[in-house]
C-alpha cells in the first residue's frame, strides 16, 4: 500500500481578498504553525482557506460567496505551493466577481475539478463547532465520516456525489405528477446502486481500519471510542437497485429517497464507560473526537505512505495542561505539518519547534 | 467615429465564442480594410451557410445538406451507429476520424433538473432506426456526466430487445469530462476501447 513516502507540507500559502485578508502571505513551517491572536483577528479564516484546497466546502462549511473580503472586488484567491514525495506542485482555488459561487480550481496553473484536489492533499481538521458532533443531528456525523473516508480513498467524493445527484434527478421525477418512465428511473437507480455501494464500502473498510486503530494505540489521558455505522443495513449492488425499484410508490409518497447510504449514522461509544458519546461530558467528548482524530492521522499516514495536514482550531485552550501535553507530543510524533490556532500564546510556550504568526488588524506577521 | 452598421457587425463578433469586444474591432477594422478579398467571401460564405443550413432528418446532425454528408456518404459502414448527445459532439468524433459509422444526435441529455424528458430527445426515431434493422452495433458515446451515463442507461434500456451490440466509450475520460473539450488522442483511444454495455 506504501507508494509514497515522507510528508506532504505547505510550504507557501496566499490569501487574497480572502475574508479578513486583502493579500497575505505565510511560509510555513514543515511542523508547527501556531496563529495567535485575539478572537476575531481572522486566524479561523487561514485555516478555512486551507481547507478549501481540498474537496468539499471548508471547515465552515460556507457558502463561497461570503468567503469574498467585503469592500473588495468580489473574487477570492487561495494558492498553495505543496511539497511532497512527487515534487512541489501549485494549488490554487477561488472564485471572480462575475461568478462569486463558482469554484474555480488550478492545479499547476491548469484549469481542474474539485474532486481531483483529493489527489494531492489530505486535510483533517478538527473546529469549535465540532463539539457538538455527537449531538447533532446524523447529518453534520455522516459528512464528519464522509471526510475521513475521503482521506484514506480519495474516489470517495466522486462516488459520493455521484450517488447524491442520481438521487435528486430520482426524486424530482418521482415528484412528478406525469406518470413516470419506469425505464428513466432504473437509469438512474442503476447509477445509484453503483455509486452508492462504493460508498457504503468505502465507509464500512474505513472504519474496521480505523476501529483496529483505535483498539491498539495508546489514548493516554485520551479515551478510546467504539465506532459503528447504523441506520441502513448495506445491500449489495444488485440488491440495492432491487430495493430501489420497490420503493419508488413509498419514496414518491414521502417525498424523498427513504433507503441508502445517505441514511447512514456514525455510532460512537467511549469504550472505558461503555456509554454513547453523546451521553459523555463534553469534556469526554472532546477526548473522544481527538483521539478519534489522531487515530485517523496515524492511519492515513500508514495507508497512503504520508501522514495528512491537520487543521486544530482552539483546541489547545480547551484541554487540561495534562491533555495538552499529551496532544503536542503525538502532534510532534505524527511527522504531520498542523496548524494550530489560539488567543494565549503561553498554551504554546516551552516548545521551540513551533512557527508562531501573529494575527493582528487583518495581517499575518511571522514572530 | 464608428456607424451603426460597423458598431452592431463588432458587437456581433464580439459574442462568438473565443472573441471579445477587443478582438472583434481588430476583426472588424481586418475586414473593412479588405473589402475585396475578406468581407465580400465572409458575407457570401456566410449567406451560403444560412441559406442551406439545415438539420439532417436522418441523424440530427447540422449540415447544408439533407440527408447530411455523412448519411449520404456510401463509404460509411452502415452497420455501426454512434449515438451522441449533440452535434458539438459529433464533430468532436468526427475530428478524430476514428468512427467508421454513421451517427444519432439526441439534442440533450435527459436531466431531470432541467426538465429535459425522454420524449424531448430524439430517442423514438433511434429505437425506429434499430428496429428497421441493418445495424449490428450501437456506441453510445454519453458524456461522462450524471446526465450523460442516466441517458446511456436509459437507451441501454430501451434498445436492449433489438439484435444490436451495444457499446460505450471507455470513460477512463476526466470525470465530469464533455465530448467536445476532450483532444482527438483522448477521444480516439476512448473509442477504441469502447467496451460492451454492463
Ligand atoms: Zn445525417
Amino acid at each position: 500500500m506504501t507508494l509514497r513516502l515522507g510528508p506532504v507540507q505547505i510550504e507557501r500559502l496566499s490569501l487574497t481578498h480572502f475574508r479578513s485578508y486583502r493579500d497575505a502571505v505565510i511560509h510555513p513551517a514543515r511542523g508547527a504553525n501556531v496563529l495567535v491572536g485575539e478572537n476575531g483577528a481572522g486566524k479561523t479564516n487561514v485555516l478555512e482557506a486551507i481547507s478549501l484546497l481540498v474537496p468539499g466546502r471548508g471547515l465552515r462549511g460556507a457558502a463561497l460567496g461570503d468567503m469574498a473580503q467585503s469592500g473588495g472586488p468580489g473574487g477570492f484567491g487561495v494558492a498553495a505551493r505543496i511539497n511532497g514525495p512527487q515534487g512541489p506542485v501549485d494549488l490554487g482555488c477561488g472564485t471572480t466577481a462575475d461568478a462569486p459561487e463558482r469554484r474555480m480550481v488550478r492545479i499547476n496553473g491548469a484549469q481542474a475539478t474539485q474532486s481531483a484536489l483529493s489527489e494531492w492533499l489530505t486535510l483533517i481538521w478538527l473546529t469549535p463547532a465540532m463539539d457538538r458532533l455527537f449531538t447533532e443531528p446524523a447529518s453534520g456525523r455522516r459528512r464528519f465520516l464522509d471526510r475521513l473516508v475521503q482521506a484514506l480513498i480519495p474516489a470517495h467524493a466522486h462516488h459520493a456525489a455521484r450517488y447524491e445527484a442520481a438521487m435528486r434527478q430520482r426524486n424530482r421525477i418521482l415528484a412528478d405528477e406525469r406518470p413516470a418512465d419506469p425505464a428513466w428511473l432504473m437509469a438512474l437507480e442503476s447509477q445509484m446502486a453503483e455509486h452508492g455501494t462504493m460508498l457504503d464500502s468505502a465507509r464500512r473498510e474505513t472504519l474496521d481500519l480505523l476501529g483496529q486503530k483505535l483498539a491498539v494505540v495508546d489514548h493516554g489521558p485520551f479515551a478510546r471510542p467504539v465506532l459503528a455505522l447504523e441506520g441502513w443495513i448495506g445491500l449489495d449492488q444488485a440488491a440495492f437497485t432491487q430495493e430501489l425499484a420497490r420503493g419508488r410508490a413509498r419514496d414518491a409518497a414521502a417525498g424523498r429517497t427513504l433507503s441508502g447510504p445517505h441514511r447512514c449514522d456514525l455510532n460512537v461509544t467511549h469504550y472505558a464507560k461503555q456509554q454513547p458519546a453523546d451521553r459523555c461530558s463534553t469534556g469526554e467528548q472532546k477526548a473522544l473526537l481527538l483521539a478519534l482524530i489522531l487515530a485517523h492521522a496515524e492511519l492515513v499516514r500508514e495507508q497512503r505512505g504520508e501522514p495528512p495536514i491537520l487543521l486544530l482550531d482552539e483546541v489547545a485552550a480547551h484541554l487540561d495542561p495534562l491533555r495538552r501535553a499529551a496532544l503536542f507530543a503525538r502532534l510532534a510524533a505524527s511527522g504531520s505539518q498542523y496548524w494550530m490556532t489560539g488567543t494565549d500564546l503561553s498554551l504554546f510556550a516551552g516548545d521551540d519547534a513551533m512557527r508562531f504568526y501573529l494575527v493582528k488588524d487583518h495581517a499575518i506577521t511571522e514572530a | 467615429m464608428s456607424s451603426p452598421e460597423i458598431d452592431a457587425l463588432t458587437q456581433a463578433l464580439a459574442r462568438l465564442p473565443g472573441l471579445g469586444p477587443r478582438s472583434a474591432r481588430r476583426a472588424v477594422l481586418h475586414l473593412i480594410k479588405r473589402r475585396e478579398t475578406g468581407l465580400m467571401p465572409l458575407l457570401r460564405a456566410l449567406e451560403g451557410v444560412a441559406e442551406n443550413l439545415s438539420t439532417c432528418q436522418t441523424c440530427g446532425n447540422v449540415d447544408t445538406r439533407n440527408p447530411c454528408g455523412i448519411c449520404n456518404d456510401p463509404r460509411r459502414d452502415s452497420r455501426q451507429l454512434c449515438v451522441v448527445e449533440d452535434v458539438p459532439d459529433l464533430w468532436a468524433l468526427e475530428r478524430s476520424r476514428l468512427f467508421p459509422g454513421r451517427f444519432h444526435v439526441l439534442g440533450g441529455r435527459l436531466s431531470a433538473l432541467e426538465g429535459v424528458r425522454p420524449e424531448d430527445l430524439t430517442i423514438d426515431a433511434l429505437v425506429a432506426r434499430v428496429a428497421n434493422g441493418g445495424i449490428d452495433e450501437v456506441v453510445l458515446a454519453m458524456n461522462a456526466t450524471l446526465e450523460g451515463q442516466t441517458t446511456a442507461h436509459y437507451l441501454a434500456e430501451r434498445l436492449e430487445r433489438f439484435p444490436v451490440r451495444l457499446s460505450q466509450l471507455a470513460h477512463g475520460l476526466p470525470v465530469g469530462g464533455e465530448l467536445d473539450y476532450l483532444d482527438e488522442g483522448t477521444l480516439a483511444q476512448a473509442l477504441r476501447a469502447r467496451r460492451p454495455m454492463a
